[in-house]
């Protein structure tokens, strides 16, 4: 955990309400993908927890969806403007239970932290593929970066519009993998845990105080007594998850 | 060389910056990010008789200025407290800690008091009559003089340590609670708890905290900790921790001007892991800018 004060290098527009943030400054604390940074924005008094899209030394990128003011205030920002944000939060995914080839299912603004991932678990040697789960064609993003990475990317719509048609975990059922990792809203997450026996990393969200395990205020339930979902997850593994 | 010690009925701290329990857990994680032997003392994380989860999420809700949190008491228990936190927080911080106790009985109060009157590591006991986010307890007994002052006398009986009741700004007459404890055998007062907040989420139409109200903190309420800081030191002789808001080495000053022997920082921790160290990084160049020599001199400086 560190605080780092950021200079804004792009902002973009990927869909109607989702953007894409580039941010250059220190980024050594960000060690798993699946962590977040918490980001400090001037008019309001509450940080906002992102979680990272990509990392590199020196850049970190963030994919957020404008939800409500903090959001919107952040969609307005230009390049070249600082950035006060606290990094490297969150436990984030762990690598080694992974499997040979192991799935990654997405369900909008649920996606990024998975492309960081994808990254590591190809760097490892292994064989990924992604489920991307969205509501219609218009709000499909990130297809192409996954793509680019070599990730075997299948894309599921709820109209049917592009791809499979339904929910995310529908397109579990004639997919053979290792073990899993996901991400989104938490129905998509709890129909993905009854529809699979095999093994896997959810990472999960909550309104936060502080995001770095102080206030308790994000604190859920497991088999294994309480946790912190901003230090103690976001990332929770299957057999310890209370739905 | 400006002069920040002060002290809090015979516990001499270097600094009167205390971070306000609940906003520091049991202090150790803090330790990765700092030294914070650098703090005047570390108020902890309320507990109580038996472990508790606490209140359903959503607890925490965005206020101009400030925050609303429903967190109800989230603790390990005071056992657990005793045996695991207080060990963990003793191997990185060497001064007394201020050990804040809640319960949903007079009984619980006591026993828990009983019980941590034997850790040397605390060096003030902060009861919590204070607390808006739970039933049936917390701040059901700081909500009248009678109720307070018999917690109060009740708890002195079995601890020799001294005792400061913390109160809430909900209610009627601060100053006749705060007088109430003061004859009951109070060692000092802790002010102000939360206010109760609420807000509404404009999509859903309902109240953003699952438990619907909670505290509010932040900037936002430090005018109103302040007046009644300043009107309970008018009443009352024994010290005050002062708290509410307090965000900057000015709002220090400002706060000890207004009667506060020292003073507790609460949400600025939560948005700034750093806060309580940069407050005391900044408190010698604020009184030597505001000809300031030594804190103890300027407690309760502005009434005439």
């Amino acid at each position: 955990m560190k605080e780092v004060n950021y200079t804004i290098k792009s902002n973009d527009k990927l869909t109607d309400n989702v953007y894409k943030m580039v941010l250059i400054g220190d980024t050594s604390d960000i060690t798993a993908p699946g962590q977040f940074i918490n980001i400090k924005i001037n008019s309001l008094y509450l940080r906002r927890p992102i979680s990272v899209f990509d990392c590199s030394p020196y850049t970190v990128s963030i994919i957020y969806k404008v939800v409500g003011k903090g959001t919107e205030i952040m969609s307005a920002m230009a390049p070249n403007e600082k950035l006060d944000c606290i990094t490297g939060l969150g436990n984030g995914f762990s690598t080694e239970q992974s499997g040979d080839h192991p799935l990654l299912i997405g369900g909008g603004v649920g996606v990024p932290p998975l492309y960081f991932l994808a990254k590591k678990l190809i760097a490892e040697g292994k064989s990924v593929k992604v489920i991307l789960g969205f509501n219609n064609s218009t709000e499909i993003f990130c297809k192409e970066d996954f793509e680019s990475i070599g990730v075997d990317t299948i894309i599921t719509t709820v109209d049917g519009s592009v791809g499979i048609k339904g929910f995310a975990a529908k397109a579990l059922e004639n997919t053979d993998y290792t073990y899993f990792y996901t991400c989104g809203p938490i129905p998509m997450l709890k129909s993905i845990c009854d529809s699979t026996n095999t093994s896997g990393q959810f990472s999960f969200e909550e309104r936060m105080g502080c995001g770095f395990g102080a206030c308790m205020g994000c604190s859920c339930k497991t088999k294994y007594g309480s946790k912190r979902i901003c230090k103690d997850g976001p990332v929770l593994v299957k057999e310890e998850i209370i739905w | 060389m400006v002069n920040t010690q002060v002290n809090l009925s015979g516990l001499k701290l270097s600094n009167p910056v205390i971070p306000a329990s609940g906003t520091f857990g049991f202090g150790y994680e803090f330790a990765d990010i700092y030294d914070i032997n650098i703090l005047g003392s570390i108020a902890l994380k309320g507990t109580t008789r038996e472990p508790r989860f606490g209140n359903p999420t959503p607890r925490i809700a965005e206020c101009t200025s400030g925050l609303i949190n429903s967190v109800g008491l989230q603790n390990p228990g005071i056992d657990s407290v005793i045996n695991a936190e207080l060990p963990k927080l003793k191997n990185v911080f060497k001064k007394p800690v201020v050990a804040n106790i809640s319960g949903f009985s007079t009984d619980e109060y006591v026993y828990c008091c009983e019980k941590i009157d034997s850790q040397d590591q605390v060096g003030i006991i902060e009861v919590n009559i204070s607390c808006p986010n739970v039933h049936g307890g917390g701040m059901s007994f700081g909500t009248s003089p009678e109720s307070a002052a018999e917690i109060t006398k009740r708890i002195k009986e079995v601890t020799a340590k001294p005792v400061y009741i913390k109160l809430s700004p909900n209610v009627t007459d601060i100053v006749s609670i705060a007088k109430a404890c003061e004859y009951a055998g109070a060692d000092g007062i802790s002010m102000i708890n939360t206010l109760m907040g609420m807000r509404i989420d404009l999509k859903t139409k309902k109240p953003v905290i699952a438990n619907k109200s909670g505290g509010f903190s932040g900037p936002a309420i430090f005018p109103v900790a302040l007046s009644m800081v300043y009107k309970v030191y008018e009443a009352v002789k024994i010290p005050i921790i002062g708290m509410g808001g307090v965000s900057s080495a000015e709002d220090v000053v400002e706060m000890m001007l207004a009667g506060a022997s020292a003073v507790e920082v609460g949400a600025a921790n939560l948005v700034d892991p750093y806060a309580c160290k940069n407050i005391i990084n900044n408190l010698p160049e604020v009184m030597e800018k505001y000809n300031i020599n030594s804190l103890e001199d300027i407690i309760g400086a502005a009434h005439i």
